[in-house]
């Protein structure tokens, strides 16, 4: 598994990027908790009449095969798109948080054996581990998220062990420990509170990553099952419509990743700067 | 003249000029000293006569060598100036020399691609210039890559290369400093033999007053940017007229002298402090209150000038 | 040298591990998951499927086993195609190695060249090339893909929308595969040289009077390598590993999209034997790419 978090460098965290980001994924958040409201269409309401239909008043961004409105899909795509990177890293956190601190308080065998199991994940290239257990255990949205939370665990391992040796050597824990403190105590009331802005920043550079994965997943077959508009895939499902012309039902959801990742990536490199400004 | 600075001011950035009307002269077979802390501005006139200015900087004022004005010259001309008149001999030779290249390459290299001869008299010639910095086996020296061979040995690399392209001026930027003692010893006395044999002037930067003493025909003291002391070397060691050069040689302590060492108190300036008066003033023993008020004017002493309006 | 092969057989033997007992990590009785779907139990059938897999053996003496013939070849049967996975592997890998070579030309070609140009250049140049690998490296490729298609494909018909072969046919799916790792390189390539630039030896090499061009040529450039050839290694024995969107994305028939098939049909056998050879070919290529450092650098020589 070789998901490394490649920050651009800092040229392209402008203040206007980053604000005209922030304010796009504001209105993706929105969109994904208002979509009843806001969607003229249920996501899966079929219409074969609309067929293929160019945008329109009607059809504000066209519809697909089937005559589903594709700007009622992309909003409620947005859910599904949104909360399952969320639920993704929410696996991947508490277990890659887990092992990084323990790697980092115990250095010795711990620490030797959760590097062990780390090399060994990403000696697979790309999505391979996911890819194995996606084989293993069945398609699904469910299993696909379980997978990727693992397979993105030992990079945050990596990431949390080394943030918490630099806070492990600060005279604080030190203090602790000699107040008669047991290590279970200081890890979760102390170096673990102490570490969560750091790892929070990470996270989000992640979660563009993330999006980016649980769609190509979607978009293999693997991970959404239809009739979810998720919006990866419904890229797959509109892909035979390219022949025949029609490019809205892969260029409407295509075109959202794109755009959250990119906003993604432009928060989080503003992130990091500022966190790299802060440590020093 | 050889080499030539005529009221060189250079700023870039700080609150006050990096060098300030800084003027100098070098003739043939002629050794010139230049004295003065860290950051005192030595680095920045060797570098601008091979017109490598930091970036942004504003300049005014003349650097002539042989008669053309390096400042404002052409880029063809500058980069036969570079290549064949002047040559720099630096601190760090384990930083000179690209690390992933042979010793042989950063030789022939100049000579091949400046200087345009051919592969084979360019190998030839580095060679019989290894040989001449006193290097036993230049054969396998020219295979060596840098981290294989000493500090001591790469400076006499340096220093070969320095002479590939027959400069008439050498310049010199604390170009033993780095060096352990014995090494020191025997590179001084290897520029010596360069510099006579060929009549090279030389413009010898180093924060050793006592070496400069030594070395030199004629020494510059330079504090913040500005020269406060030009004398022969001979007269300046004997019967130092401005207090910092006082104080330099103070604090270099010598065998058999009775005195103790006696430290200049205070720290060398940054480019962030500016001076009305004496930039000297506050660490000066012997300052008044003038000092502080007005830039003090080079007076003529025996051989040279000082600045100080105490002299 | 020695500890490096070492520690390539070593990962190699765990990841072929990972790979063999996932079988065993599956819900249910592994003859169930290893016969693919639930209508063809026979026990005629299971019990060949046992046999086959010699499931009544030991752990290890299956692992072993299996091990043993994936190394001489032997991958078993395809229970999808009903023929030798070595077979199938052999008549899909052409096509593979074809376009992960050209996207591998495509990307280090245009990404050295597009990060010395933003190095050098520096500027707008510079800010467009930031801006212009920041975002391809958010796009993921099967949408680039489908993008691709649409436009050169569909809406000019400047290239065939679907198939293989010929160069021509994989010329979009390279350009896809491309585009992200070449996003990649040219960063690499920027910062590298940025970093080689400040360096004293450059300034001493500009002092002797070259000319910029052999600067930047002969001392930043060369310089900067090191990182460059790494990272250009590294994606390249990710991309195999990448093949698995693009080829589906297109419809091309390679070991990527067979992956894809084989999981969709519930075939262990060809799932087990492509991911193997995608893994232990990453393996041995980074593997390879940590032992040409030597040549590059010669500084690491005297370290090993």
């Amino acid at each position: 598994m070789t998901a490394v978090a490649t920050l651009p460098p800092r040229a392209a965290a402008s203040p206007f990027g980053y604000r005209l980001a922030t304010a796009f994924l504001g209105l993706v958040v929105a969109a994904a908790v208002l979509a009843p409201l806001v969607a003229p269409y249920e996501p899966d309401a079929v219409d074969f009449a609309a067929s293929l239909a160019p945008m329109s008043p009607e059809n504000l961004l066209g519809a697909d095969q089937s005559g589903r409105d594709l700007f009622s899909r992309v909003l409620y795509g947005a859910r599904t798109s949104l909360i399952g990177p969320l639920a993704l890293l929410a696996i991947a956190s508490v277990l890659g948080v887990a092992l990084g601190t323990l790697a980092a308080w115990h250095r010795g065998w711990v620490d030797a054996v959760v590097s062990r199991v780390t090399d060994v994940m990403y000696a697979f290239p790309g999505l391979l581990f996911v890819v194995l257990i996606v084989a293993v255990f069945g398609n699904g949205m469910t299993t696909a998220v379980i997978a990727l939370g693992l397979a993105y665990a030992p990079t945050i391992a990596k990431y949390t062990r080394s943030v918490a040796l630099g806070e492990c050597a600060k005279p604080y824990i030190d203090a602790y420990r000699v107040q008669g403190m047991g290590g279970w105590t200081i890890c979760v009331r102390h170096l673990v509170p102490n570490m969560a802005r750091s790892i929070v920043g990470y996270l989000v550079v992640l979660f563009g990553e993330g999006l980016m994965s649980l769609a190509t997943l979607s978009f293999l077959g693997f991970g959404a099952q239809p009739p979810s508009s998720d919006w990866g895939l419904m890229v797959k499902e509109g892909q035979p419509a390219i022949v025949q012309g029609a490019f809205l039902p892969v260029l409407v959801p295509g075109a959202a990743i794109a755009l959250v990742v990119v906003s993604f990536n432009v928060i989080g490199v503003r992130l990091a700067d500022r966190m790299g400004v802060r440590g020093s | 003249m050889l080499l030539s600075v005529e009221g060189l001011t250079i700023e870039a950035g700080g609150r006050r000029p990096i060098l300030r009307e800084v003027s100098l002269a070098v003739g043939k077979g002629e050794i010139v000293g230049l004295v003065g802390e860290s950051g005192s501005g030595k680095s920045t006139i060797a570098r601008s006569v091979l017109r490598l200015l930091p970036n942004g900087a504003k300049v005014s004022g003349r650097v002539l060598v042989s008669g053309a004005d390096v400042l404002t010259m052409g880029p063809a001309a500058l980069r036969d100036l570079r290549a064949s008149q002047v040559s720099m001999i630096y601190q760090d030779p384990r930083s000179s020399l690209n690390p992933v290249r042979r010793i042989g390459d950063f030789l022939t290299e100049r000579m091949v691609l400046t200087l345009g001869r051919p592969k084979a008299k360019a190998r030839a010639r580095a060679l019989e210039l290894l040989a001449a910095v006193g290097l036993r086996d230049p054969a396998l020296i020219m295979r060596q890559y840098p981290h294989e061979v000493s500090g001591g040995m790469l400076q006499r690399v340096v220093i070969a290369a320095a002479l590939a392209a027959d400069p008439a001026l050498l310049l010199a930027d604390e170009a033993t400093s780095a060096l352990d003692v014995t090494t020191q010893a025997e590179t001084i006395a290897l520029l010596r033999r360069i510099q006579a044999e060929r009549e090279l002037g030389m413009l010898f930067i180093t924060h050793d007053l006592h070496l400069a003493a030594a070395f030199c025909d004629r020494v510059h003291v330079l504090y913040a940017g500005t020269v406060v002391e030009s004398r022969p070397a001979k007269e300046l060691f004997e019967d130092p007229r401005h207090p910092y050069t006082a104080g330099l040689l103070g604090c270099t302590p010598e065998l058999g002298d009775p005195r103790p060492i006696r430290p200049i108190p205070g720290r060398p300036p940054s480019l962030d402090d500016v001076f009305d008066g004496c930039p000297f003033a506050p660490r000066c023993p012997q300052a008044v209150d003038a000092c502080t008020e007005r830039l003090p004017e080079p007076v003529a002493v025996s051989g040279g000038f000082a600045a100080c309006l105490e002299v | 040298m020695i500890r490096k092969l070492a520690g390539l057989l070593a990962t190699l033997l765990a990841t072929s591990f990972v790979i063999f007992g996932a079988s065993y990590a599956a819900p249910g009785d592994p003859v169930t998951f290893l016969a693919g779907g639930k209508e063809n139990l026979t026990p005629e059938y299971l019990a060949a499927i046992r046999a086959q897999y010699h499931l009544d053996d030991p752990f290890l003496v299956q692992y072993g086993r299996w091990l043993g013939d994936a190394a001489t070849g032997d991958l078993g049967r395809s229970l999808q195609y009903n023929d030798q996975v070595a077979d199938l592997l052999a008549a899909r890998l052409p096509s593979t190695l074809t376009l992960v070579a050209y996207a591998s030309v495509l990307f280090v070609v245009f990404g050295v060249a597009l990060g010395v140009l933003a190095a050098v250049r520096g500027g707008r140049t510079d800010a467009a090339v930031v801006a212009g690998t920041t975002f391809a490296t958010s796009v993921p490729p099967f949408v680039v893909a489908t993008v691709l298609i649409s436009l050169f494909g569909v809406q000019l018909g400047w290239f065939p929308v679907m198939g293989g072969g010929s160069l021509w046919h994989l010329t979009l799916p390279a350009v896809t595969l491309a585009l992200g790792a070449l996003a990649i390189i040219s960063r690499v390539t920027r910062q590298s040289m940025v970093e080689q630039r400040e360096l004293d030896h450059v300034t001493v090499a500009r002092a002797s009077g070259l000319s910029e061009r052999s600067i930047v040529g002969r001392h930043v450039l060369r310089g900067a390598l090191g990182p460059i050839v790494t990272m250009c290694g590294l994606v390249t024995a990710g991309m195999l590993a990448g093949t698995v969107t693009v080829e589906t994305a297109f419809g091309l028939n390679g070991i990527g999209s067979l992956l894809v098939n084989a999981i969709n049909t519930h075939d262990f056998p060809v799932t087990q034997a492509v991911l193997l050879l995608m893994v232990a070919a990453y393996i041995a290529v980074t593997t390879v790419v940590d032992l040409l450092q030597p040549l590059i650098d010669p500084r690491v020589r005297r370290r090993a």
